[in-house]
């Protein structure tokens, strides 16, 4: 086990992670580690094996090699050390809760029976309602919300049981310009005021550029990790995809390019998409 | 209308109602309704076993509802639930089709189990149903949390080491064993009526989970006791009222949400 400086083991120590479905690897000999309080990034274009990584992390994917210790200890299913916000949450319009009601959810599903909830069991929900900027909305139906709003709901339920580490599903996907710049601050605040760590997934790394301590960038089922100068550069990321992509910096973000010719479909994100 | 035999008709309406309220709301929230059909009607195939060959219907009833909910479960995990649930109703319905054709003489008793008899309940039957009716609850109960999360956010729950899929086979049997109770009370056919109306129309209503839950319940009761009245009157089967209104609540609360929203927006454009 590896200690940093503080001699507390890290949030999360990935090594030598494998995964396959029947013959075709999805994560082959992964490894890296995530700090305290640390935001990262896991990058990498649709399909490369980001949501299976965070399943294995989550416990929720049998992985054929390799080990997963959270906060120093084996991964159990049960770990309150984790939260987790999924990707993409359809949710009936009609389902009869408020945001409250699944943010108080957060705190006690895992317990048999319904009690009334305490007082300071209230305030908590309260308390992290405000933490989100959910007040606003928090009577309202959860169905009745606009994706940002229900990340939001979803971020407050993950987070109300204290875990020290938040995984996050492509939370900025489908959301509009000004709801990304809103989420990033939004987790960067919550990850420094609440001591928690955050492994966030995205095929679009320049919204996270100004928050992001280490990136995480996955292709072809395999990762290099560290920080972003030490990641992304045309050297490492060649290595990675397995033919040469140029990484260039403009106006304070960066672009992966694949070289004519190449199959663009390693790339994450062409720069026509880019919407600013 | 409250003596002799429809005393019991009231009390096992009013336990019958009380347990599909709380169960249907489940189904509703869960997108259960079809297995919530499906179940019923497998139990429907026992109960005539059952007779065939000289058994207690309710023991059927119970078996072939467990079976229904095992393998709606367990061939849903792999495959789609509702081709899954499709194969079940087919099998039990064959089943059921097998054993109605060598008993002919128990036509009227086929009848009321897939109509009901509620205003023909007999006071031994009240114990029983009293007793499968609490369990019924008592489960929802202690799974109460549980349901509502693995119903939004199943992964989430997983990862909670809260396993989805038990917690669907473990809904499953306690439809299956409200269905036991109420089957030989509301028929096959209506008590799948009754776990669908009055919750749909409890949701649309109110945003607050508990308080939907108690709505829900309350509709049923309603549904329930006019149905037993009305019959009374006109002698009309019970449960063509109990369909019939449960499809009213609906389209009531419908109707009620769309014209509240109505005048919500005339009043902000005047």
């Amino acid at each position: 086990m590896s200690i940093d400086g503080k001699g507390t083991p890290p949030v999360l120590e990935v090594d030598g992670v494998s995964v396959s479905f029947g013959s075709r690897n999805i994560l082959h000999n992964v490894s890296f580690e995530l700090r305290a309080g640390e935001f990262t990034g896991l990058i990498g274009s649709n399909g490369v094996g980001k949501t299976t990584l965070l399943r294995v992390i989550l416990g929720l994917q049998p992985i054929s090699t390799g080990s997963v210790r959270v906060l120093g200890a084996p991964l159990s299913k049960r770990s309150r050390a984790l939260g987790y916000v999924p990707q993409k949450v359809l949710l009936d319009p009609d389902v009869p809760m408020r945001a409250r009601d699944l943010v108080a959810l957060g705190l006690d599903a895992h317990k048999f029976g319904f009690s009334r909830r305490s007082a300071t069991e209230r305030e908590k929900v309260e308390e992290i309602l405000v933490a989100v900027d959910a007040e606003s909305f928090a009577d309202a139906r959860i169905g009745s919300l606009s994706g940002g709003e229900q990340q939001r709901v979803l971020i407050a339920h993950a987070l109300i049981s204290s875990p020290k580490l938040l995984l996050l599903d492509e939370p900025l996907a489908n959301l509009d310009p000004g709801s990304v710049q809103e989420v990033v601050a939004l987790l960067h605040r919550v990850a420094k005021d609440h001591g928690v760590s955050i492994l966030l997934s995205a095929h679009e790394m320049n919204a996270l550029l100004p928050v992001m301590d280490r990136i995480v960038y996955v292709s072809n089922g395999r990762v290099a990790s560290g920080t972003t100068d030490e990641v992304v550069r045309s050297d490492v990321l060649s290595e990675l995809y397995g033919h040469h992509v140029d990484v260039i910096q403009l106006h304070g973000r960066i672009f992966v390019v694949a070289e004519p010719g190449t199959s663009a479909e390693d790339v994450p994100e062409h720069p026509r998409y880019q919407v600013d | 209308m409250f003596t002799g035999f429809m005393v019991n008709a009231w009390q096992v309406g009013t336990i019958v109602a009380v347990v599909a309220g709380v169960v249907g709301f489940f189904v509703v929230l869960r997108g259960a309704a079809f297995p919530a059909h499906a179940i019923p009607n497998g139990a429907f195939a026992g109960a005539a076993g059952a007779n065939l060959i000289g058994l207690n219907p309710l023991l059927g009833l119970g078996v072939f509802s467990a079976l229904a909910a095992l393998g709606i479960g367990g061939l849903g995990k792999r495959g789609r639930p509702d081709v899954a649930t499709a194969l079940a109703l087919v099998l039990m319905l064959a089943l059921g089709a097998a054993f109605l054709s060598q008993s002919t003489q128990y036509e009227p008793e086929i009848y009321s189990l897939l109509f009901g008899e509620i205003l023909g309940v007999s006071s031994t039957q009240i114990l029983p149903t009293l007793l499968l009716g609490l369990a019924s609850v008592l489960a929802i109960a202690v799974l109460y949390r549980r349901l509502l999360l693995t119903s939004l956010l199943p992964d989430v729950a997983a990862s909670k080491g809260v396993d989805p899929y038990r917690v669907d086979v473990m809904f499953l049997l306690v439809v299956g064993l409200a269905t036991t109770m109420t089957v030989p009370v509301v028929g096959a056919l209506l008590i799948f009526s009754l776990m669908i109306g009055p919750p749909a129309a409890a949701r649309t209503l109110t945003s607050r989970p508990g308080a939907a839950l108690w709505l829900s319940v309350s509709f049923s009761l309603l549904t329930i006791w006019i149905a037993i009245a009305a019959s009374y009157q006109t002698n009309w089967p019970v449960g063509f009222y109990v369909g019939v209104i449960s499809a009213a609540w609906y389209l009531a609360a419908r109707t009620y949400v769309r014209t509240q929203s109505f005048l919500v927006l005339r009043r902000r454009v005047i």
